[in-house]
């Protein structure tokens, strides 16, 4: 073994070759079969897309850089499902192209945030956090009341579609009018919204102005939908983890 | 042609025996090369690091048996042991959390009257309660109950639902204007009234706290007809749908007159979170009593 090795030493390409196939080993084994493993990503009944609402929040939320500070995955430790709820789940985030998983905390994790706090305290917070944190260091996003561009709302859900999120040709079709009636609750689109995605998402005026569809509607409607993607979390959390 | 893996042909090496230069003062053979006189030694590789290795592949094969590890297309092997990630987490927060929930099992009766006698009890609760509305009260009602913009103020002893620990558990449990219809309230716009009403009512209202309620000017009549159902007459709210008291002076957006003339023209409805599920039912009970303490020492009119 070691005369192989004194001679390999002496034969600098095959000893370059004999590198990549021993370091390529670990990858290997510890990432190619997470591709094939069924437990890698198991998808549960329940969970919905994101809405092309809650959609055009996330891109805010990128644009922003709010990843830079806040995470979304609550981790499996048992301090963090005391602090944030059930861990989070690989398919929680199956749908997220690309995932907001994060590992920096200068703010609190996200991950499960929806529901906790009500669209009017989002918005005095978003707009300038100190009036209702006082202690807060994070910046104000006042800007945030200005229109929603909704025009590439069909071409984003066309694309995440191709990637293999479960939006169908008429949710693409309608992604415009779906973004403005999800925050129109008494609109005539606001029960389409709710047949195509579910009685569970949230329709309702995020902004607290019903005449103007906001990047704030966006920005809370996504927030509100943080964690509540699917129930299978708590379930598994009340079932001892497995 | 020189054969690179016969020692025999290496520079610095005996052509016959293969066998390399010994250097003179450590007594380590050299690896035959040489730059300009100057040859390289040729040290053993240490036994330690050799010992180390055998060591790391050793624990590598206990682990590969006893832990999950090795890929099987679309499974994987368990290992003995039958360990998993999110079984250890969930046994570990039962453990971290097992001692508060000893006590805290006793808040899930709900039976308020003898959870706050028990002095002990409490003693240990409410330090744990302060933590829990910290984490889940504190961004609208602020740490010490004193409200926000928009967001009631918990200490003043002035309620909307009633302050017993029953109603305030409930509000908790089921939220305000949630998904839910247990506490539902909403201030209706009054943009139909024709402005100078509206402009009479807000004057009339921005005074009532000043006790100015002067009952024969028109505007007393518009009170009466538009506002009273739910205020109650003079204004004194309504504990059963959640109105408001106008003549305190606790206010949520404000009483002044033009806060007065935006709530006629837009209505209000105010949403508190639902927290039952979130929350447990003992958590729920712990925080309606934190709740109800709050404003024990300043309860300026107890409704």
């Amino acid at each position: 073994m070691l005369k192989l090795h004194y001679n390999l030493e002496k034969v600098s390409m095959g000893f370059v070759a004999a590198i990549i196939v021993v370091a390529s080993i670990g990858g290997l084994v510890e990432i190619a079969p997470l591709f094939t493993i069924d437990e890698t990503v198991e998808i549960p009944d329940d969970l919905r897309p994101h809405t092309p609402l809650e959609l055009a929040g996330r891109e805010i939320y990128i644009r922003e850089g709010c990843y830079a500070c806040h995470s979304q995955m609550v981790r499996s430790l048992a301090d963090e499902i005391d602090r944030y709820g059930p861990y989070s789940l690989a398919a929680e985030s199956a749908y997220d192209h690309p995932m907001l998983w994060g590992s920096k905390r200068t703010g609190p994790d996200l991950a499960r945030v929806g529901g906790k706090y009500s669209d009017d305290w989002h918005r005095r917070h978003l707009i300038d956090p100190r009036v209702v944190v006082p202690a807060s260091i994070m910046p104000a996003y006042p800007w945030l009341a200005r229109p929603l561009d909704t025009g590439l709302l069909g071409d984003e859900l066309a694309t995440l579609a191709r990637l293999g999120v479960p939006y169908d040709d008429a949710k693409v079709a309608a992604a415009e009018a779906d973004a403005s009636a999800q925050s129109r609750p008494d609109s005539d689109g606001a029960d389409a919204v709710r047949e195509r995605y579910g009685a569970v998402i949230a329709v309702r005026v995020f902004d607290g102005d019903p005449w103007q569809l906001t990047e704030m509607d966006a920005v809370v409607a996504y927030l509100q939908s943080l964690g509540t993607l699917t129930k299978v979390p708590y379930e598994i959390l009340a079932e001892g983890g497995q | 042609m020189t054969d690179q893996n016969d020692p025999r042909q290496l520079p610095g090496a005996d052509p016959h025996t293969g066998n390399r230069k010994v250097d003179p003062v450590t007594g380590y053979s050299t690896t035959g090369h040489d730059w300009g006189g100057i040859s390289e030694l040729n040290t053993a590789f240490p036994k330690l690091v050799i010992w180390a290795l055998v060591l790391t592949f050793l624990y590598s094969v206990i682990a590969w048996i006893l832990l999950p590890a090795w890929p099987l297309g679309r499974d994987y092997t368990r290992g003995l042991l039958g360990l998993d990630q999110g079984v250890e987490a969930v046994e570990g927060f039962r453990e971290l959390t097992a001692e508060r929930q000893g006590w805290l099992d006793r808040f899930a009766t709900g039976d308020f009257a003898t959870l706050q006698s028990d002095a002990a009890l409490m003693g240990r609760a409410m330090p744990a309660a302060a933590r829990l509305f910290d984490d889940n009260c504190a961004a609208c009602h602020g740490t010490t109950g004193q409200g926000g913009p928009g967001f009631p103020v918990l200490a003043d002893g002035s309620w909307l639902w009633s302050g017993t620990p029953e109603e305030v558990a409930l509000t908790i449990r089921h939220g305000i204007n949630a998904n839910d219809d247990s506490r539902i309230a909403e201030m209706p716009a009054f943009d139909w009234m024709e402005r100078a009403d509206r402009e009479a009512l807000a004057d009339y209202v921005a005074a009532l706290p000043e006790g100015r309620g002067d009952t024969d000017i028109p505007a007393a009549a518009l009170f009466a007809e538009n506002c009273a159902a739910c205020h109650g007459e003079g204004g004194a709210g309504g504990l059963e749908v959640g109105a408001p008291s106008l003549t305190d002076a606790s206010v949520i957006y404000g009483q002044d007159r033009d806060t007065i003339l935006r709530t006629l023209a837009a209505g209000r409805i105010g949403v508190m979170p639902a927290w039952s599920g979130r929350l447990s039912e003992a958590e729920i009970n712990l925080l309606a009593l934190y709740v109800t303490s709050l404003s024990a020492g300043n309860a300026e009119t107890v409704q």
